[in-house]
């Protein structure tokens, strides 16, 4: 699939964002007044930007507001309706807390839950697609939800959560690279199936319908940057776990260092995500030889 | 509503015949045709007289060559369109309503005024049957020419999809899948056709006819007098061969 920067950007930062708007609304950090702001002000930052972001590829952004009525069958939609619930939700949350020193304990638990189906939400809209077998599998969800929750660790300053969940993700990760590899083997679908000529026998395309690109291709078979995968793997989990778990977990605490780890972890993030769109495979890639 | 009907009363759909199909691209002029005049905004193309031509097409001809395990390859032409599936996962993702499947006669279409162009529907088609068009920002699939199919200001024999009404081969046909009786219906019986990628679980409505074995026997006739004469060597040529053999 196309590594669309918009698309990129908008699942990592919205993650982040609904990550530390999950620990505020249970009250980790327990803050008040200024602080509580200034916490608050960057998980809006990143979720509002993320989203805002993810209107940059549609076709008819002023549209939007349509994208919330079908939450009942669309994981978009769901997707759009849980985040301004917890986006609303967390938004009278952070009044009580920032302005009345107030916590409204059932409240930001509501917002934070809110806040972390959001991420299960943004996950499921690729996790449910069966045209991409690489993402169709339950690790996707467990995946996004980790990223969230350990960006959000960060963010929200719970060492003492991080460094588990650091090391958690890193392995997550990893295996969902290693077994990831082999699903759109294991889906079934060929160049066989998918002309139904294999009943003849072995089938490749001969000429293409056109000798150009097309909106297909150029949206859903992106092979080019696939050449370098081992060695930004290899660099992005670095980045994104072993160094960040290392300089928290083995290093005297430091506010710079977390702070350089955290930037590190959330440069692996961006990475990482790159990969899962770069890396997805599409089934129509096979009626164009090419996956 | 982009939960998909229980059952539609009728499941019109193409029947393409994938044995008479010569790949002569008819039926994508015509369908672009048709189709950027008709019903909903233009197919656009981009840079259509540079270097680097693209443009949106519901229909596209591809070409393929299967090597059995014996005997010569075959070059098979293979059109696709929209296949107007039964469990269509394009319109279940669709968050607006613009992407629906009609309950009287099972076309799936978009509605071009909802449609906010994110083109989710288009990762979600496992056959690369919707593209989203790069002018409107809107997203394009075959209609099954809906306008047409019912349009009575059209001679009779024009209410039909505009590619089978083109094809000169008579490769496309159309009709209601859902009834039994249907000269699609008795077609697909009669050859065996076939769903595409039926492990997506999308059950498609168009259905496919592969394409007929070849004839092995006619060539046996001649066969005997092309048999070589002999098969070992005689005179010269016997002699050549021994020597080099020897070497
Ligand atoms: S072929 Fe693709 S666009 Fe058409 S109904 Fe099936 S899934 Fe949807
Ligand atoms: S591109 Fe349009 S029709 Fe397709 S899912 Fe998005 S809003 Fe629906
Ligand atoms: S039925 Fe109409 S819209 Fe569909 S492929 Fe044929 S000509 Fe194009």
């Amino acid at each position: 699939m196309h590594p669309a920067p918009s698309i990129i950007i908008f699942t990592v930062f919205s993650g982040l964002g609904f990550g530390l708007l999950t620990y505020l609304g249970f009250g980790k950090p327990d803050v008040s007044g200024f602080t509580a702001f200034v916490f608050f002000l960057i998980a809006y930052a990143m979720a509002v930007g993320g989203l805002i972001a993810s209107t940059f590829h549609l076709g008819h952004p002023e549209r939007a507001l349509k994208a919330f009525t079908q939450w009942r069958s669309s994981w978009l939609s769901r997707e759009g309706v849980l985040s301004v619930l917890a986006l609303v939700i967390m938004g009278l949350y952070a009044i009580g807390v920032v302005f009345f020193d107030t916590r409204i304990a059932w409240l930001g638990i509501l917002g934070g839950t809110l806040s972390l189906a959001t991420v299960v939400a943004t996950s499921m809209i690729y996790g449910q697609l069966k045209t991409v077998p690489r993402w169709n599998h339950w690790s996707t969800p467990i995946l996004f939800v980790l990223y969230s929750l350990t960006g959000g660790a960060f963010f929200a300053g719970q060492v003492w959560l991080a460094k588990p969940l650091l090391l958690l993700l890193g392995i997550a990760q990893l295996l969902a690279w290693i077994f990831g590899d082999s699903l759109f083997r294991e889906s079934g679908s060929t160049i066989e199936t998918a002309t139904g000529l294999g009943r003849i026998g072995k089938v490749r395309l001969f000429e293409g319908p056109h000798t150009g690109g097309n909106y297909l291709t150029r949206e859903m078979i992106h092979i080019v940057g696939r050449k370098h995968a081992q060695k930004l793997r290899v660099i992005a989990i670095f980045a994104l776990t072993i160094i960040p778990w290392i300089v928290l977990a083995l290093l005297p605490f430091s506010h710079i260092l977390a702070g350089i780890a955290a930037i590190l972890h959330v440069i692996g993030a961006l990475m990482a995500r790159w990969l899962f769109f770069a890396q997805a495979e599409h089934t129509v890639g096979l009626y164009y030889g090419a996956r | 509503m982009t939960t998909l009907p229980q059952s539609t009363e009728r499941k019109l759909g193409l029947v393409i015949d994938l044995d008479t199909c010569v790949g002569c691209h008819a039926c994508v002029v015509s369908c672009k045709g048709w189709n950027t005049e008709n019903y909903g905004a233009p197919l656009s193309d981009q840079d259509a007289y540079g270097g680097n031509p693209s443009g949106t097409f519901l229909n596209r001809v591809h070409s393929y060559e299967i090597q059995p395990e014996q005997g010569l390859a075959q070059t098979i032409h293979f059109p696709k369109s929209c296949l107007h599936c039964e469990d269509a996962p394009c319109v279940t993702v669709c968050p607006t309503g613009a992407s629906y499947k009609r309950v009287e006669d099972g076309i799936v279409l978009v509605n071009e005024s909802d449609c906010i162009g994110c083109g989710l529907c288009a990762w979600a088609c496992p056959y690369g049957a919707r593209e989203l068009d790069q002018k409107e920002g809107v997203m394009k699939k075959c209609t099954l020419c809906v306008d047409r199919i019912y349009n009575n200001n059209l001679p009779e024999e024009d209410r039909v999809p505009a590619c089978v009404r083109t094809c000169p081969a008579g490769a496309r046909h159309f009709g209601d899948l859902g009834d039994p009786d249907s000269d699609v219906s008795r077609l697909v019986a009669e050859r065996d056709g076939m769903d595409l990628m039926p492990e997506q679980g999308t059950k498609p409505v168009n259905k496919y006819l592969p394409p007929r074995p070849k004839d092995e026997e006619a060539i046996d006739v001649l066969a005997p007098f092309l048999e070589p004469v002999a098969e070992e060597p005689k005179g010269f040529l016997g002699w050549l061969d021994k020597t080099l053999e020897k070497l």
